[in-house]
């Protein structure tokens, strides 16, 4: 029965009743809420992973165009220009800001990416020759960052929503599989106990019950017996001779007695 | 929230790399270096002499430490030598992201984020 099972410790009154049925209720909603929650995130999760799948094929074919270009700026400028635009790296040009997108109350971020105007570390890059091909280089890399940055942030994205998403499946299923069920037997364990209470207080009100009527019975008898005790010692102080016609109390005979009297 | 705020100051981009591919990143205009005092890039470039320790020290400082850089982008054959490293790391910020590079093509098996889609989907 209910008390082997799992349930919360609680008195069995209708009180503690009362507060069970409501928490059922809210785990209830609650359930269908985080259901609802979870599939949205799902589908938004699913989304992300299609377009992260696309993106980094992207990237791949990108990343190549860019490759190529540099290797155009170095054959035009003939020579390495590794060194001399690492050390003339100062300031970044190309910056990121993160906001914010709400989806079923998860704040995913997403990077944008911006140009911060008049720093340009790189003007005299190619100014004795390749110029045009170090500026195409330029535009290429910023495109292909571009590429990069909003794979960043589906991949940012990717990483919270999983994280989220266990999360709310971790309550959904702790809700489901515990808290109802527990509820439920708490419940159904509060409810045989009334029960049992109700039938006890049943069968003691029977006992009460047949208990009054038999005092009730007794003392009538009594009185009814102290009643003839009196009469038949009145008719005996009266009339003593029915005595012998109503030996042992024949009350029909006391009667007509009476009434011959009266 | 507090991953709000943290990823609000988040400008910058780092790059782990080979020569090539931080030269054209940098050419993009992401390189930077921060005030004197202390000087730092946000840029390696990573050859066949750089040990694996100093890698590590670097993802390790655009990681964890500074709290400027909202993406690290690192070669792919690079995050292989500190694969493990890579693939331990499940923060959303920074985001770090696996790129191409000239010499090596790109292998989705091998990126730790794909391979975690696949994962999920079972695959």
């Amino acid at each position: 029965m209910s008390g082997a099972a799992d349930r919360e410790t609680v008195f069995p009154t209708r009180q503690s009743l009362g507060i069970m049925k409501a928490k059922l209720k809210g785990a209830e909603t609650g359930h269908s809420l985080l259901k609802r929650k979870s599939e949205a995130l799902t589908k938004r999760f699913r989304e992300i992973t299609r377009r992260i799948d696309e993106a980094k094929r992207k990237m791949g074919r990108v990343m190549q165009i860019a490759s190529i270009s540099l290797a155009e700026v170095t054959y035009a400028v003939g020579g390495n220009i590794g060194y001399q635009i690492q050390e003339s790296a100062k300031s970044a040009r190309f910056r990121i800001r993160a906001k914010q997108e709400n989806v079923s109350g998860v704040l995913l971020p997403a990077f944008e990416s911006y140009l911060t105007e008049g720093n340009n570390d790189f003007a005299m890059m190619g100014l004795g020759k390749g110029g045009q091909q170090v500026q195409r280089c330029r535009e290429t890399y910023a495109r292909a960052v571009e590429t990069l940055v909003e794979l960043a942030s589906l991949q940012t994205a990717f990483v919270i929503l999983d994280e989220v998403i266990k999360i709310v499946n971790r309550r959904v299923n702790a809700i489901e599989h515990v808290i109802i069920p527990r509820t439920e037997n708490t419940i159904n364990y509060i409810n045989s106990e009334l029960d049992e209470l109700d039938r006890e207080e049943f069968y003691r009100l029977k006992k009460v019950a047949k208990k009054k009527h038999r005092d009730t019975a007794a003392a009538e008898a009594e009185v009814k017996k102290k009643k003839e005790d009196a009469e038949a010692a009145g008719e005996e102080n009266v009339a003593p001779e029915p005595e012998e016609t109503s030996g042992p109390a024949d009350l029909l005979a006391a009667e007509e007695d009476e009434d011959v009297i009266f | 929230m507090a991953s709000q705020a943290d990823s609000r100051d988040r400008q910058f981009l780092a790059v782990i790399g080979d020569e090539d591919s931080v030269t054209g990143l940098l050419l993009a205009g992401i390189g930077h270096v921060t005030a004197p005092p202390d000087n730092q890039k946000n840029f390696l470039v990573v050859d066949d002499k750089t040990d694996n320790a100093a890698i590590e020290a670097a993802f390790e400082r655009f990681t964890t430490e500074r709290k400027d850089i909202g993406i690290v982008l690192i070669n792919q054959h690079i995050a292989d030598r500190i694969r493990n490293r890579v693939d331990t790391y499940t923060q959303a910020f920074p985001t770090v992201l696996e790129i191409p590079s000239k010499d090596h093509p790109y292998d989705p098996e091998k990126d730790s984020v794909l391979r975690r889609v696949r994962r999920l989907f079972g695959e």
